[in-house]
């Protein structure tokens, strides 16, 4: 386990140099975008329709901040993730159509989401769920909000940070995961917890 | 008659109290937690918690960005009360500007976000009536990450006792690191399908750590507390010994033909307030809290 401090835009060997476990903090612009930012993404890309932020080499957040107006400047008061499970379905081609590196979210993501990251050069980054206001000390500075007619939470905010983080590398580009570690044990827990219940 | 402003005051208030400061029950459980992990992993996540759940309060800023939608809970005394329905829609909406709180009440099937957190039938709110001189008012923000795992089961009765542990378990394995455990179990046994669910929620009101009266019911939170935390899912699902921080069962009685079990979760963020407002204008916010 060791720990770096990386800058976006990531490199393809800045990530494919991570292994799951890893502590990161981070640098740079970080894109939130949750379920409705990844279906109107995808819809654009098929339409050939322009999306107003470029993912290349970026990274998305899986998060519905609060933001608070101070005169025309937008603030973040609270940026914790959002449960990853639910974009499962729609991240693996994300990685591929926009050349994301890096995916920050809760709660790990599914096997097709661990090919992708492997095949594409990308890692999924693990942040405490719910740790709202510490993360938001992570964000330096709002540079802009797009689609904000999807509402607060489901807009892509552009956030500039600084030291965002600690980051837990969760799915690195070698095929680990650490959430699949986790259900194995918890596969082989099982029966114990069934004899302790008298099940 | 209490006044109209003094119980939107006191809502907007237990709204700002319930975004920022978890009570004391919650905190102690997640410290014990802390100092029962001793992998690296399971550690910063709930260091990680409590230094935020500490910055909240600092702050004054919600805990987490998920701020929920707003369920009440009003109990009316022997009190006169006027136009509750909207005096607690106007708090939830003046409430998501000043603390501030994040929109979350959007329209089922169009997804239109009102920008208030006030729709149809949202906040929802419950009212039962009592003896007591005065009016309480609860309210439990509940964010959807541990919503969406919660879960309805109609077991037959020859499934018992077995069935509910069984269906404790199922649940837990099917939340995984989903809910951002450690989770807490609101536990809803018998009545019917609605019922079942509204229970699992009730539940969850009870302070952690204490136990329902009735022995055979205390027994079945314990027994399920200690066993689903042998599973190692751990604090957000990346392994450890917390992943449940309590569980909380109320029941009722059922047709002789069905077995309602409804599992609320609810996430470390087990945000709840109260206020008791009395007829002379006073108001008392009873639950401790963290300062
Ligand atoms: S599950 Fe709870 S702690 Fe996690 S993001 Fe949702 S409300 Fe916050």
């Amino acid at each position: 386990m060791s720990e770096k401090r990386l800058t976006v835009p990531l490199s393809e060997d800045d990530v494919r140099a991570l292994d799951a476990g890893d502590i990161v903090y981070l640098d740079g612009i970080v894109y939130t975008g949750r379920d409705e930012v990844h279906i109107h993404a995808l819809e654009h890309a098929k339409e050939g329709k322009e999306i107003p932020v470029d993912f290349k080499d970026g990274v998305i957040f899986h998060c519905g901040p609060i933001m608070k107006k101070d005169g025309d400047k937008w603030v973040t008061v609270a940026a914790g993730p959002t449960t990853s499970s639910r974009m499962n379905s729609l991240e693996p081609e994300f990685i591929e159509k926009f050349g994301v590196r890096a995916v920050i979210g809760k709660g790990g993501m599914s096997a097709p989401t661990i090919e992708a990251c492997q095949k594409f050069g990308c890692v999924y980054f693990a942040i405490t769920g719910g740790a709202a206001v510490s993360i938001a000390k992570g964000v330096e500075d709002v540079l802009g909000v797009e689609w904000f007619e999807l509402g607060m939470p489901e807009a892509i905010w552009i956030l500039k940070t600084k030291n965002l983080g600690p980051l837990i590398v969760g799915i690195d580009t070698k095929g680990n995961s650490l959430f699949a570690d986790v259900d194995k044990e918890v596969e082989a827990n099982v029966p114990k917890v069934r004899e302790k219940l008298g099940i | 008659m209490i006044p109209e402003e003094k119980i939107k005051e006191a809502c907007v208030e237990i709204l700002r109290r319930s975004a920022t400061q978890l009570p004391m029950d919650a905190v102690n459980a997640l410290r014990r937690g802390y100092e029962n992990e001793t992998d690296d992993v399971p550690r910063m996540q709930l260091k990680a918690i409590l230094d935020n759940i500490d910055l909240a309060v600092k702050t004054g800023t919600p805990m987490c960005q998920d701020t929920g939608v707003h369920i009440f809970f009003v109990n009316i005394g022997k009190v006169d009360v006027n136009g509750l329905d909207s005096v607690i829609n106007e708090a939830v909406a003046e409430a998501t500007e000043s603390v501030p709180l994040r929109p979350n009440a959007v329209h089922p099937l169009t997804r239109k976000n009102p920008g208030t957190n006030v729709g149809v039938r949202m906040p929802y709110i419950n009212y039962h009536f009592s003896d007591n001189d005065y009016l309480e008012i609860g309210v439990m923000p509940k964010g959807a990450g541990s919503e969406n795992m919660s879960r309805l089961a109609m077991l037959t009765p020859a499934k018992g006792l077995k069935g509910i542990k069984e269906f404790a378990l199922e649940t837990m394995l099917n939340a995984g690191g989903k809910p951002c455990p450690p989770v807490i179990f609101g536990l809803g046994i018998g009545g019917s399908a609605d019922i079942a669910m509204h229970l699992g929620k009730q539940a969850l009101l009870r302070p952690l750590g204490e136990r329902h009266p009735e022995e055979e019911i205390a027994n079945l939170e314990r027994e399920i507390l200690a066993a689903i935390n042998d599973l190692g899912i751990g604090p957000m699902g990346m392994g450890g010994n917390t992943t449940l921080l309590g569980v909380s069962a109320e029941y009722a009685h059922c047709h002789t033909a069905s077995l309602p079990v409804a599992i609320n979760i609810q996430c470390w963020a087990a945000r709840r307030s109260l206020v008791r407002l009395y007829p002379d204008g006073l108001a008392e916010y009873p639950l401790e809290v963290i300062q």
